[in-house]
């Protein structure tokens, strides 16, 4: 089913955890629809990713996303960060089932999510950075009745 | 790579050796059509009724009223829309749960879009059917209840007994997918008033590709598939003579093994389920302690998504299965934890382990120790398990 990169930052995941004091934190997604991701960014005063961690509740293509977005902003900066896709993630997995395409959306709105944060918090504009889309908290739907 | 540990029986069983070595000769010596003349294919007649004989005994009932098919979603299918056509003068509401299995559900939905009414009754938070529903939900134009006996996820045994008796009662119906419990349990359609059954050979250590209706004697149900008197007319086509072979040899076994086997099982099911929800924190079982078959545990892990675990688990050589949304193929996570009130993020992190007779009690406690470590790592990746700890919440 997944690419053995898939399967690599599935079992070996680079940079999970947490960052104490961290430049910015976004999470994304909902518990409801099985997928939440956190990215924690440490940015220097050049803008520049310094360091990057996530921790990911979901299936396996979401945790590799996440590691493997991790893996792609580290050391760019926030400018090039921004321009990270979820294509690019994906290619760089080799590719993910088109069923978890949505995780590779995920994880790149985590990094925006992450990235807003840290903009908001230094009252900075990052050019085409949009307000994240999804939260946990949102996108209640309505139970399906059978 | 060792052999895998095998807990998935519920999704498929493997073939018992005595099964294939019954069913081998029908492949190619034996090959004949039943319906042929001639003495050497005229035998396989013989053979394909001792096996409805075998399972006409199982069940306490006359061999007449055994119909071979390819298995429990033809059978429910055929049993719930015949039932409709042929009773639709009578009425057109049809009472089900919301915890059957699609061959079911699906089936019910596309009689409502055919006119028919569905009442899905809700079942308790151990996932049995509430029977004063049921009955609240009877109409003068009721025509069919269908419940099934053991829930295929859960393993929660319904009330099948009672079901039965309201229907008889009412005059209606009734309709049992006994796809996970026959073989397992002793089920005697007289003893429950069951008018439907719908059995599969694959469950219960059978070939796949077959299985069998029991069609209570007197029901107007139309046939299946026109064609040739196979079946008695009701469902025409060249009998699968290997596939009812095995399917017979699979039920004889069962039925003699049968409380041993339930005895083993039940040791090693109730070894896992007690060492689990001991050992691991944030687990809960899901369906009844004590109404459940006895080779099903479900547990649901909080903070962490099935089909990770699933992958892990599959990684150490061992087979389970699990109704996260990723291992469904939609977005939601199975309606059977969904109908048992589960919010939707732990139906997500739940994990189905049904074991057989060969399981041991080293495979179990294999099982557990590396549930436990697996369990573990997710929740170190898991922003969940992150707020619940740091705040309490999830």
């Amino acid at each position: 089913m997944y690419s053995e990169k898939v399967m690599d930052h599935f079992t070996n995941p680079r940079n999970v955890g947490e960052i104490e004091n961290a430049s910015g934190v976004g999470t994304v997604g909902n518990a409801k629809c099985g997928d939440i991701m956190r990215i924690y960014l440490d940015i220097d005063e050049n803008e520049v990713i310094k360091d990057c961690k996530f921790k990911t509740f979901g299936c396996g293509a979401a945790v590799a996303t996440s590691s493997m977005a991790t893996e792609l902003v580290m050391g760019k900066t926030v400018r090039e960060a921004l321009q990270v896709t979820n294509k690019a993630v994906m290619e760089a997995l080799d590719g993910l089932p088109p069923v978890k395409v949505h995780c590779s959306l995920l994880a790149e709105e985590a990094i925006h999510a992450a990235l807003w944060d840290y903009a908001e918090k230094n009252g900075i504009v990052i050019d085409g950075l949009e307000k994240p889309k999804s939260d946990i908290h949102e996108d209640e739907e309505d139970e399906e009745e059978y | 790579m060792q052999k895998p540990i095998y807990l998935d029986n519920a999704a498929t069983t493997a073939v018992k050796p005595e099964v294939l070595e019954a069913m081998m000769p029908y492949f190619t010596e034996r090959f004949g059509n039943p319906s042929s003349v001639y003495g050497f294919a005229a035998q396989n007649k013989s053979v394909v009724t001792e096996a409805r004989e075998i399972i006409a005994k199982a069940l306490g009932t006359n061999t007449q009223d055994i119909y071979f098919t390819a298995g429990g979603s033809e059978s429910d299918n055929w049993a719930i829309k015949a039932t409709a056509e042929a009773y639709r003068d009578k009425g057109n509401h049809i009472i089900t749960t919301k915890i059957e299995h699609h061959a079911v559900l699906h089936t019910c939905e596309y009689l409502e879009k055919q006119g028919f009414e569905i009442t899905y009754v809700d079942v308790d938070e151990q996932g049995i059917v509430k029977l004063d529903e049921i009955k609240k939900a009877i109409r003068p134009t009721t025509i069919l209840i269908t419940v099934m006996f053991a829930n295929n996820e859960i393993g929660t045994i319904q009330p099948i007994k009672e079901i039965g008796e309201l229907a008889k009662e009412n005059n209606i119906i009734f309709h049992t997918d006994a796809v996970q419990a026959f073989g397992q349990i002793d089920i005697k359609v007289d003893d429950y008033h069951i008018d439907l059954l719908s059995a599969s050979g694959h469950k219960l250590n059978g070939p796949k590709g077959i299985g069998f209706l029991y069609i209570r004697k007197g029901l107007k149900l139309r046939s299946l598939i026109h064609g040739g008197a196979q079946e008695r007319k009701r469902r025409a086509g060249t009998e699968n003579v290997p596939g009812i072979v095995g399917l017979g040899k699979a039920v004889e076994i069962a039925m003699n093994t049968m409380e041993e086997k339930q005895k083993k099982e039940i040791a090693l099911r109730d070894r896992l389920i007690k060492r689990v929800l001991e050992e691991v924190p944030y687990v809960r079982l899901n369906g009844d302690r004590i109404k459940r078959l006895p080779n099903n545990a479900n547990f649901s892990f909080q903070f962490i998504e099935g089909e990770s675990l699933l992958i892990m688990l599959d990684m150490q050589g061992i087979c389970a299965s699990s109704g996260s949304a990723c291992t469904s193929g939609s977005l939601d996570p199975s309606h059977v934890l969904l109908a048992i009130g589960l919010p939707h993020e732990i139906a997500h992190g739940s994990l189905r382990l049904t074991l057989c007779e060969s399981n041991t009690e080293e495979e179990i406690d294999f099982v557990v120790e590396k549930v436990k470590e697996i369990v573990e790592k997710l929740r170190s990746m898991s922003p969940l398990y992150e707020d619940f700890i740091k705040k309490g919440v999830f």
